[in-house]
């Protein structure tokens, strides 16, 4: 599809053609309400003894969080990585690898394994980006459709690795025994981890909303856009996209850290391709390269799972018909239905 | 390391790379003439296995369920380009990615519901299920050399087609210039229709050719789709002479890698680590040679266009 000529950005004064932007319009309602919602009903599911529904606002959170990582890719970058669960599942491996060893005092590399949250974060994060700087660095040689099928094939090189290596469960996985922890705050308890959860997911939302309103921000968006024309500008599109890709991948990997420590248990199906799949649906759903989209989508999707999956076994079926429908027919996703047209194409 | 089983997993790699070439060729000709992304392609290698394998228990002929499977992937696909992939040509990638994803959860999902999710098994047929003497004294099964044998078929035919037909002229014209075929008076909705049809087909032929060899299942079209990508990614997106190509090295890199790494790791490494590390590797090693590839012909080997 063509592309109009936009906007520079997609920051609010240049969204609004006409003046700046009241305090409190429409979209900043719906991205508040959704913030609260998010918030608040895990909160009173915790006051009703709902441990089930806590634990389900937890997974939404991680999902949206590990979405917000992709949507910076998709959609604010324009690189269409259909790999990212390679991130998610890395993630979630550092969790479980990291517990492994804490718990039998063995080593790994020479290192001891730890149980702190804060450790297992940082590593994640810093294995996560270095993974997404190698494959970023030979993926964004290419570019479309080459791209996509390149970042599909590095997560299956990884999904496959993870399989065939032995020594933490192969395709059987790996069991996190005890939640990790945190000093000062009781991961057992399901609210608390939803809180630590949602603060994750707050912290990535604030920081893509940061990125995309510097100057960096700007040059992605120009990469996206025109290529070109940033080059005129004097400045190098492979470089912006690259970091825009490393960053990319630490937030879904950070989200995969903690989505390991939710379940207990990580296992080759966190680096699926149909993960990869899942988190491109739930960014979609919400509407690409809108901040919050990937938000909206994750609490359409996991609800539909949740809903449709206790109403009928076969529920992908269904989630493929509503797929389907959204991308030939409503293509602004729910965000851009709730909250007004922001971008188009 | 004895001859034997080399020249046996040569073969194999051999059947391997025919299969591949059978889904790549139909991804690449869609992506060549219309310029879209299929996902959904391992869905028809799927309904191939599926219709020949419920065709051949009732009819218990097993020709019989291989050309309905063929053409009940032929018509999927037919059905699925009038009903879906006609609204996406000339959409973003993206588009097309996610509206085929969502095909292969329908395709996938429909499956299990209309046939549940335990397997369904398919034999070769009586007259091809003995097995001949290699070289060096193994037997090798009879079906598998066979497959080989309609691949090279395919690939020759799939030349013959696009290269001295009339039908083959329009697909390469397409492939140059989209619209001016279309100014000059082709029918280019049939075209596509066509050409996503015969793509359809041939995973078809591959998903029913495969079904005799291991589980027919829902899923089980996906892992190959994903081999044909990194095919059709080495030999170069549109090119058939790429697909056959890449087809082959990918194949041959595989299966040889699987019996080689874990055997030359045992060199110098502990025997439980050597097949460890071995097996870990193997399973990465087409994608580092798509890697490595890329890294010196981004365009893939023989470049078509983007």
């Amino acid at each position: 599809m063509t592309r109009p000529h936009l906007s520079p950005l997609h920051s609010p004064a240049a969204a609004t053609p006409a003046g700046p932007r009241r305090w409190l319009d429409r979209r900043r309602l719906v991205h508040g309400a959704l913030l609260a919602l998010m918030l608040l009903a895990p909160v009173a599911a915790d006051l009703l003894g709902e441990v089930y529904y806590v634990n389900l606002a937890s997974r939404i959170a991680l999902v949206a969080m590990a979405a917000v990582g992709l949507n910076l890719a998709i959609g604010f970058g324009g690189m269409i990585s259909f790999g990212h669960a390679a991130y998610f599942g890395l993630g979630g491996y550092v969790a479980g690898i990291s517990a492994y060893h804490a718990f039998d005092g063995s080593l790994v590399m020479g290192l001891p394994g730890s149980d702190d949250m804060r450790v297992i974060w940082l590593a994640a994060v810093l294995l996560c980006g270095l993974l997404a700087l190698a494959i970023g660095a030979i993926s964004l040689r290419t570019t479309g459709v080459y791209f996509i099928m390149i970042t599909l094939a590095f997560a299956q090189m990884v999904y496959y690795f993870a399989t065939s290596w032995p020594d933490y469960g192969g395709e059987d996985g790996l069991p996190i025994y005890l939640r990790n922890s945190l000093p000062g705050v009781d991961t057992q308890d399901a609210l608390s981890f939803f809180l630590i959860c949602f603060a994750g997911l707050m912290l990535s939302l604030a920081l893509t909303s940061r990125l995309m309103k510097s100057r960096f921000g700007a040059a992605l968006t120009m990469a996206r856009l025109n290529e070109t024309r940033l080059a005129t500008a004097g400045i190098s599109p492979f470089p912006i996209r690259l970091v825009a890709f490393v960053v990319s991948a630490m937030i879904t990997g950070l989200a995969g850290a903690l989505y390991a420590d939710l379940n207990g248990f990580v296992s080759p199906s966190m680096l699926s391709w149909q993960l990869s799949g899942e988190l491109m649906v739930i960014v979609i759903l919400g509407g690409v390269g809108r901040l919050y989209g990937p938000l909206a989508g994750a609490i359409l999707f996991v609800m539909m799972e949740t809903l449709l999956g206790g109403l009928t076994e076969y529920w992908t079926f269904f989630l493929g018909l509503v797929l389907l429908g959204v991308v030939l027919f409503a293509r602004q996703g729910v965000i851009g239905w709730l909250a007004g047209s922001e971008r188009h194409g | 390391m004895s001859v034997t089983l080399l020249i046996e997993q040569l073969i194999n790699g051999l059947q391997l790379g025919t299969m591949l070439f059978l889904m790549a060729s139909g991804l690449t000709l869609v992506f060549g003439v219309m310029g879209l992304i299929n996902l959904a392609h391992g869905s028809f290698y799927m309904v191939g296995a599926y219709v020949t394998a419920l065709t051949t228990a009732s009819t218990g002929s097993f020709l019989l369920g291989l050309a309905a499977g063929v053409l009940a992937a032929a018509a999927a696909g037919a059905i699925v380009e009038l009903l879906v992939i006609r609204r996406l040509y000339g959409r973003q990638h993206l588009d097309q990615v996610l509206a085929t994803f969502a095909l292969i959860l329908i395709f996938s999902e429909g499956t299990r519901w209309l046939f549940g999710s335990s397997p369904l098994w398919l034999s070769p047929p009586e007259a091809l299920s003995g097995s001949v003497a290699l070289p060096g004294g193994a037997r090798y099964p009879v079906y598998r050399l066979v497959i080989i044998a309609v691949g090279v078929a395919v690939a020759a035919g799939l030349y013959l087609l696009i290269a001295h037909t009339r039908l083959g002229m329009r697909i390469r014209a397409g492939e140059s210039d989209r619209e001016m075929i279309g100014a000059l008076g082709v029918n280019i909705r049939r075209l596509y229709t066509l050409v996503f049809a015969l793509g359809a087909a041939l995973a078809g032929l591959a998903g029913s050719l495969v079904g005799a060899l291991q589980a027919v299942q829902v899923g089980m079209g996906e892992p190959v789709l994903i081999l044909a990508f990194v095919v059709i990614v080495i030999g170069g997106i549109g090119s058939i002479k790429g697909a056959l190509l890449g087809a082959l090295l990918v194949g041959l890199v595989d299966t040889l890698g699987r019996v080689l790494l874990p055997a030359l790791f045992g060199q110098f490494m502990a025997p439980s680590e050597a097949a460890g590390a071995g097996t870990a590797l193997a399973a990465m090693l087409i994608y580092i040679l798509m890697a490595v590839i890329l890294a010196f012909k981004p365009q893939g080997l023989f470049a078509a266009h983007d």
